[in-house]
């Protein structure tokens, strides 16, 4: 298990904390849809959310955004119990997501935005601004329906951001964006971690994971089995495994030698000289640089590089051992 | 602006620029008055064709006394050219119809043996009109026969108009009483379409948000009930607007239309009746009549009937419309809402039967009396009920039932709304509705 992680979050200042979610059941009838979840989400962070469909992700963005309430457990927002008019300090983009077809661009921003607690003059000077920097301003009188997809979600992540929510949640929200428009979401997203956002990120699309989230946390069938700071996470599950390539005269006898010293494993992985390619995993408490010396003792070393888990295989390893 | 305030306004203004509002506010009173003056035209043409019809009287015992040429049937003997003849000259198209009276023994038998020849098959008030020609005369030679008095008969005419009083001392007539009817009525049908125009309409922008799926975002800033209250009320709003620019287009455009046609509007109530009705009806409308029946028509309950109609319009609306929009919350598309929509039609449809066939009867029986306090039919029963005064403990006990069921049918199916517009795939059952129902937050 990794709850030393959760421990040494929530030792820190809970202000530091701008999401707190503490033990968390929700049921539909007999279905459990989050089994005591609690989670910790630092001010100013991109939180990933992963988990299989149906893991319960959903169902916990829906508690924070008070669209349903939790059967039992507290959800605590900047450091208060979570309220109703926090609504105002969100913005949401669900993965199933649209807008009213028939209704103007610029007047279906506006009426999100009051919805969201702006005034009508404040909401049309932030409008202007995103319309601007989307250089979509020609749109404000057109009506979704003539609209493209791709130009849809731009709109689409205007109203959830315009009301500079001190949380954002985004799921799924590179679904539907093309490589490009993704690309200046993800810009955007960053920028507003950057201007002091919090930001929720839930996906199941691990390499976007890689390149936004500070922390992670991942929901297995209603259950979280794993929280905390990426890096710390990636550290966790590690292996000790190393992937080597040598090239050797002789590489049946160097195979023979490292096999008596390691566990060793076959390795795909492409060099530009041919030698022996293998997987060498360390026992606890070996040193790489034990094996660098006994390698360069064999021949020519071409490739030694430390087998960090990635996202993607973090998630798989997690469910399959959950499940 | 409140939140609720912003949805209501939204629905308001979503609904009120459909197309489909603007032409069925502006056309359809203008379509509804252009047809009924066209039905006026028509028929008035129609009765300028005069129909030219001939009698061979074999019996000898009609004049042409008994055969007076009305506006649209002129009669002509043809006695001394015989049957086969003038047959001949009614094929040929000289003439309508040949009434043919044999020779027979008997009144009675005569009575029976008289008959008409025309290529077209003739209409129900030419027929009618022949009949009691025929009739009358047959009547009055039997009487003769019987050595009685024609004179004497008569003088002993005499119509009575029993007058209704009740103990709010309100004088009624069987005019003002089909007032009434008539009144009530068109109130209850008028609601009706009402409910269900609007009713689908808040269903339909239900299903809407559904498929375009904006309803999570939504309600990731207003609670869902808020949302389904919104568009209740906006759709309600934009419908008594509708009811209110109705009003006052009808009244502007008959005007007009009657300046226009020259068509008054006694005579395009009057012109549905046959002719001989007619008649009837036209000597009942003289001045003193019309006087009356102003006089009558200014002693409805006109406030009283305005009021109640609004009141009994948002009840009804609110009732059904929770319900219309609890459907459209549960399924993913129109053609999901049907075994859905069954049970919500039937009380208002079983409302208007009973309206049309109890209250006519029977305003105060115990039918119309049920189903004027039962919430679902209340609302068109005692619209209907209403004209013809209702006791204000009834009407307190409708009202207040009506109350609170549809802040309970409100509550109720804003639970399964809340649940339903985040559902999507499976049509759901009853059984689905119900757990829904149940679900905690």
């Amino acid at each position: 298990m990794y709850g030393e992680y959760v421990s040494k979050k929530s030792n820190e200042k809970t202000m530091n904390n701008l999401l707190e979610i503490k033990n968390v059941v929700k049921t539909y009838g007999d279905f459990t849809a989050l089994n005591n979840v609690s989670l910790t989400i630092p001010r100013g962070s991109v939180f990933g959310l992963l988990g299989p469909n149906g893991a319960g992700k959903t169902s916990l963005i829906r508690i924070i955004n008070q669209i349903t309430m939790q059967d039992t457990g507290d959800v605590y927002f900047d450091g208060k119990l979570l309220a109703p008019n926090d609504v105002e300090h969100i913005g949401y983009m669900p993965e199933e997501r649209g807008l009213y077809k028939s209704m103007k661009v610029g007047e279906q921003a506006l009426y999100l935005a009051q919805l969201k607690g702006l005034s009508k003059s404040e909401a049309k000077k932030r409008l202007k601004y995103w319309f601007d920097k989307f250089d979509i301003s020609a749109w404000w009188d057109k009506k979704i329906e003539e609209l493209s997809k791709g130009m849809a979600q731009k709109v689409q992540f205007i109203v959830t951001v315009m009301h500079k929510p001190k949380l954002l949640i985004f799921d799924e929200p590179f679904s539907g964006f093309d490589p490009i428009n993704a690309q200046l979401i993800a810009k955007e997203i960053l920028q507003l971690r950057d201007e002091g956002a919090t930001i929720i990120f839930s996906t199941h699309r691990m390499e976007s994971v890689e390149e936004m989230c500070d922390y992670i946390a991942l929901i297995d069938q209603s259950n979280k089995i794993v929280e905390g700071k990426l890096d710390d996470i990636k550290r966790a599950f590690r292996t000790n495994t190393f992937q080597v390539g040598i090239a050797t005269t002789n590489p049946r006898e160097v195979e023979a030698k490292l096999k008596q010293l390691y566990a060793v494993s076959p390795a795909d992985f492409r060099i530009i000289n041919e030698g022996l390619k293998l997987n060498v995993t360390l026992k606890k408490g070996e040193n790489p640089n034990d094996l660098l010396s006994f390698l360069t003792s064999q021949g020519q070393v071409q490739h030694f590089v430390e087998l960090v888990p990635d996202a993607n295989e973090i998630f798989m390893q997690a469910v399959n051992k959950n499940s | 602006m409140s939140k609720l305030k912003l949805i209501i306004h939204r629905e308001f203004i979503a609904k009120v620029r459909n197309k489909s509002f603007l032409i069925m506010t502006f056309l359809s009173p203008v379509l509804m008055v252009v047809m009924g003056a066209l039905v006026v035209f028509l028929m008035k043409k129609n009765d300028e064709k005069v129909k030219e019809i001939v009698y061979v009287d074999a019996s000898g015992l009609f004049t042409k006394e008994n055969f007076k040429d009305s506006k649209t049937v002129k009669y002509q003997d043809y006695t001394a050219l015989g049957l086969t003849e003038t047959k001949k000259k009614v094929e040929k198209g000289d003439f309508y119809g040949v009434l043919y009276i044999p020779k027979k023994d008997s009144l009675e038998l005569l009575a029976k043996s008289i008959a008409f020849y025309s290529i077209d098959s003739p209409g129900m008030s030419l027929m009618d009109g022949l009949e009691t020609r025929v009739e009358t005369h047959l009547r009055n030679l039997k009487l003769t026969h019987f050595e009685i008095d024609l004179m004497q008969i008569k003088a002993s005419e005499i119509a009575s108009d029993i007058k209704m009083f009740n103990f709010s001392g309100e004088e009624s007539s069987k005019l003002i009483n089909g007032l009434k009817i008539a009144v009530g009525a068109i109130a209850g049908y008028l609601l009706m379409m009402f409910v269900m125009i609007y009713g689908t309409s808040v269903m339909r922008s239900v299903i809407e948000e559904k498929t375009s799926r904006i309803v999570e975002i939504i309600v990731s800033s207003v609670k869902p009930f808020q949302l389904m209250l919104g568009k209740i009320i906006g759709n309600a709003s934009a419908g008594l607007l509708q009811f209110f620019i109705w009003g006052i287009l009808l009244f502007v455009i008959s005007i007009i239309a009657s300046a226009v046609f020259g068509i008054d509007m006694v005579e395009m109530q009057a012109s549905k009746i046959p002719e001989d009705q007619l008649n009837a009806a036209k000597e009942a409308v003289n001045p003193d009549k019309l006087q009356l029946i102003l006089q009558e028509i200014s002693r409805l309950p006109i406030l009283k009937l305005f009021v109640l109609f609004i009141f009994y319009f948002l009840g009804g609306f609110f009732l059904y419309s929770s319900l219309f929009a609890a459907v459209g919350a549960a399924v993913d598309n129109e053609t999901d809402t049907q075994q859905f929509m069954l049970p919500i039609m039937a009380p208002l449809i079983l409302g208007v039967y009973v309206g049309f066939a109890t209250v006519i009867n029977d305003p105060h029986g115990p039918i119309a009396t049920i189903c004027s306090i039962i919430p679902f039919t209340s609302p068109i029963v005692m619209l209907m009920r209403v004209p013809f005064g209702v006791s204000w403990y009834e009407l307190a006990i409708s009202m207040a039932l009506l109350i609170v069921t549809f802040v309970f049918m409100v509550w109720l199916t804003a639970k399964i709304y809340r649940v339903g517009i985040l559902m999507y795939g499976k049509k759901p059952t009853y059984k689905d509705l119900y757990k829904w129902i149940k679900y905690k937050g």
